[in-house]
Order: C-alpha cells, then structure tokens, then sequence
C-alpha cells in the first residue's frame, strides 16, 4: 500500500516534469484547452447571470386591469368581489391611480417629467394573481375580464416572462450541446498529446515492462499527465472567463447609470469552479484512457 | 528429484510468413546450473532467449520457468515473471538518457522498493560490476564493455534465482569477454541459474552446452 501509493506520487512528479521539460509545447497544449473550455463555461455563466435576473421577475401569472373611468368606492368594492370570485384567481390587490403615481415618481429620471404633468394621467387598476399559469387559463379570464363593466385595458403580464424562460430553455439546450461537443474536443487534445507522449517515451516504456513493470505502473504517469492538463487547460478557462467578466462589469458600470439600474454579473462561485475543474480533470483522464489502452498493449507476447 | 527450474517441452515457434525458428526443442535446466546454448546465427538461440522471458510466445509446446507455464501466462502474469529473472538482452535496452544509476534503479523501481533501499542495492550491483564511480554518466559515455557491464547489473539488482543472457559477449574484444563470463560465473557460484546463448564457441569451458542448429536440439 505504502509503495503504491508512493507510485502515485511518484507519477505526480513525473507528470510535472514532463510539463517544466517542454514549458512551450506544454503552454500551448493548456491554452488550446484553456480555450475549448472557455467557450462552453462563458456561455454558462452569462447563461447563469441571465437566469438570475429572470429569476428575480415575478413569474406568477398576471393580469393587470385598468379602469377606463375613475369609480366610486362601491364600484371598486363591487368589481373586486367579482374578480376574486372569478375562476383560477388567487388574489387580487387593487391599485389607485395616486397610489401608482408616487411609485412611478420614485423611479429616478421620471419624476421630472411627472412633475411637468398637470393632472395625473393613470387610471386606477386591479392586478389580479393567477393560481396557475397556463396559457388558457390566461386567456380565458382575459376576455371574461375584459367585458366587466368600469374596465378599459386588460394586459396579461407573465406573458413575456414565459417568452424568456423558455428562450432560455433553448439557450440552455445550446450550452449543454456546446459543452459536450467541447467536452469531446477536450477528450481529443488529451488523446492526441498523451498518445504523443506514449510515442516519445516508447523506449522507455518497452524497457521498464521487460524488467518487470506492470501495465498499470507505465500508464500511471500519462493518467496523472492527461489530468493534469485538463485541469490546468481547466484554470485557464477559468481566467479567460472572469476576465471576460470583469470587462463586461466595467462596461455594464458606465451604462447602468443610462438605465437607472445597475446589474452586475456574478462571477462563477467557488463550488462551481470546483466541480468545472474536477470534470475538466476527468476528461482528460478520459482521453488518456483511450491513448494508453490502445497504446500499451502492441507489447504484448505474440 | 527435483523439478527443473527451467523445462522446455516440445516448443515450436512458427513466425508469420511461415518461418520456423524452433521444430519441437526439449531441454531442462536444473536450479544452480550453467548452461551455454548455442548454435551458428538464426538456429533459434534468440528465439528461446524471448519465450523463457515472455516476449514471445510458442506455437505449441510448454515453457516452465521457475514452476509457471510461460506459454499459457495472462498478460498480469508476466511482470511478476520477469521480476525473478535477470535478463541480459542483445541489444542492451540502456535508456540513454538516464544515467548509470538509474538505470540499474528501474527494475526495483517498477516493483515499488522504497527510494533509500533501491538506491543502496543499486550501489550494490554497480559495484559488483566495477561501475561505482560511473554512476552519474549517461550509458553513451560508457565504452562497450562498461554498457554490458551495466546491462549486468540491471538484470543482477532484483536478485533474480535465473540470469538469462543473449549474445553477452558478442561485440567485445576477448579480454572484455572473459571478464564478462567470470562475472556470469561468480553469480553462479552463489547459487544463480545462469544461461547464456552465444555464438561464440571459444568460451564454452566449465558449462553444460545445448547445441541448436535449424531449430533443433543437436547435442
């Protein structure tokens, strides 16, 4: 136990000299994966970041009602107790056109056109909140809605909320599908340099099974490289990523004021990288599997 | 009576193309012998040389070393094998670019000996075979006789119970030779089956002598 475990070490360090034996070849080997690997986890994390703000939009189906004329207090009274006996409503708030004012005045660059306003011009509404959120229930209560007396406008909100969601749906689909296609690209690089490597070191190999070394003893080193290379290509990613990142924060920065909000992106978290890391590491053990498996058994007794 | 360390059994190696390098051989070698097979080049010395180390396998016919059918060997098998033998090859198989030392380290190495008792029985074997102060040279540095001296120690280093040689002494000069045969002889002495397959007919004192000629046992 105690001298495999020192193999395991050993291999350790072997594979890292190999990487200090040839700096060049090896840097470009990791860039090459740095790269591959980029691509699939940028488009996670903006993917990730887009989620997280979609997330934050309420997604309970609304629907919102305007009056067409400003009632009495009965008829809101009278019309809400409709509304919440209508079927698939599970709540109901209404808002008074003052009410809605100040809320809109609190936006920061309105206020100043609001306060050029003579009178106000909102009407009073009802936001009414769906149990659930299908489309028919939606349209249903639409055009049941629609022909109540006192009301004007009926909007269905959630609408382009569930537009996004599921044009993230899709997008995810796309970065699943990108991230196996580059997982596979991963799995070639580490083939192709281990098979290389298995190639080069040919001598050696040969002459270490004749004095006695196990197949498992000569593939150790390559595992241990191939790993280590998705690993470090996996790191470089990393950086590429929040790099790119922090450069589109920056630029984020000087529009958010434009905009009166300020979204920033999260960069990925440290479990998350991990787990990237660990499954970098884990394709090219992969494709080290694949270049030693077939490469090591030509000497074989014929 | 004891089992022969090394039995033979009606061994036939065919190589593709057709070509018949041994036709039905039988030999026994009994533990703490010296043996010599020879033969003129191409009577299948090599050829026997490859099958007693797993390198190859016979057509038909067994192969027992040290008690383990070679022939029917698994592919796990044959490192385990190759660790109780000392196998001195033809064309050497030195890593150039490792250095004296290392390479009498690889074969303790590969059986995961810990680094401080290798390096102490490395030291041991490059002593044995006049290599001590060389040990940080790289092999091409070494003249001829120094690379099968060393080729010596490699296959001495496990303590291996059989010294397999192939052609030891074929591209040295005769004083070389004798120096080289008196080492083979003072492992023998202490107790290592030796056998040596060479050409060379001058050397053939002191020794039982298999004789092959066309892929078949002569005398």
């Amino acid at each position: 136990m105690n001298s495999w475990l020192r193999h395991h070490f050993q291999s350790l360090q072997q594979a890292l000299t190999r990487f200090a034996e040839a700096p060049l070849a090896s840097l470009a080997n990791i860039v090459v994966v740095g790269v591959v690997l980029a691509l699939p986890l940028g488009s996670y994390s903006l993917l990730s970041n887009l989620q997280f703000y979609a997330g934050s939009v309420p997604t309970e189906p609304q629907i919102s009602i305007f009056l067409s004329t400003s009632p009495g207090r009965a008829d809101v009274a009278a019309l809400e107790t409709r509304l919440r006996n209508a079927e698939g409503v599970r709540s109901v708030r209404f808002v008074p056109r003052d009410v809605a004012l100040t809320s809109l005045k609190r936006l920061p660059g309105l206020n100043e056109v609001i306060a050029s306003l003579r009178e106000n011009p909102l009407p009073d509404a009802f936001v009414v909140t769906l149990t659930s959120s299908d489309a028919d229930t939606a349209a249903r209560l639409e055009v049941q809605f629609r022909g109540l007396p006192g009301v004007g406008t009926v909007q269905v909100d959630s609408a382009w909320v569930r537009r996004i969601e599921s044009l993230l749906r899709i997008a995810r689909s796309a970065v699943l599908m990108l991230a196996l296609l580059l997982g596979f690209a991963l799995v070639a690089v580490t083939f192709n340099t281990i098979r290389l490597q298995v190639l080069t070191q040919h001598e050696e190999i040969e002459v270490s099974k004749l004095v006695g070394a196990t197949d498992a003893y000569v593939r150790r080193p390559f595992f241990y490289q191939g790993a280590a290379l998705g690993v470090a290509g996996g790191i470089a990613a990393l950086c590429i990523v929040q790099a790119a990142m922090l450069v589109f924060n920056t630029d984020l920065a000087r529009l958010g004021p434009v905009f009166g909000i300020l979204p920033v992106l999260r960069l990925l978290s440290f479990q998350d990288s991990l787990a990237f890391l660990s499954f970098a590491g884990i394709l090219g053990w992969l494709g080290t599997y694949l270049a030693v498996s077939r490469h090591l058994l030509i000497s074989e007794p014929r | 009576m004891t089992q022969p360390i090394i039995s033979v059994r009606e061994v036939t190696k065919r190589y593709p193309g057709g070509r018949e390098a041994l036709s039905g051989i039988s030999m026994d070698i009994e533990a703490g012998e010296f043996v010599f097979l020879t033969g003129h080049s191409g009577a299948g010395k090599s050829t026997v040389f490859r099958l007693l180390a797993a390198i190859e396998r016979p057509s038909s016919g067994s192969v027992l070393v040290a008690g383990q059918n070679v022939s029917a060997l698994s592919p796990r098998g044959i490192p385990f094998l190759r660790r109780n033998l000392g196998l001195v090859f033809q064309d050497q198989k030195l890593l150039l670019d490792r250095s004296v030392f290392d390479n009498v380290m690889l074969p303790l190495l590969v059986t995961g000996q810990p680094y401080r008792d290798s390096a102490r029985r490395a030291r041991a074997a490059l002593d044995k075979v006049g290599l001590l102060d060389r040990e940080k040279t790289r092999p091409v540095a070494l003249s001829g006789g120094e690379q099968q001296r060393l080729c010596i120690a490699r296959a001495v280093v496990n303590r291996p119970s059989i010294l397999i040689a192939d052609e030891p002494t074929a591209s040295l000069d005769s004083e070389y030779a004798d120096t080289i045969m008196g080492m083979f002889r003072s492992f023998n002495q202490v107790g290592v089956t030796v056998l040596i397959a060479t050409h060379d007919r001058q050397r053939l004192e002191q020794g039982r002598v298999v004789r092959l000629s066309h892929g078949r046992i002569t005398a």
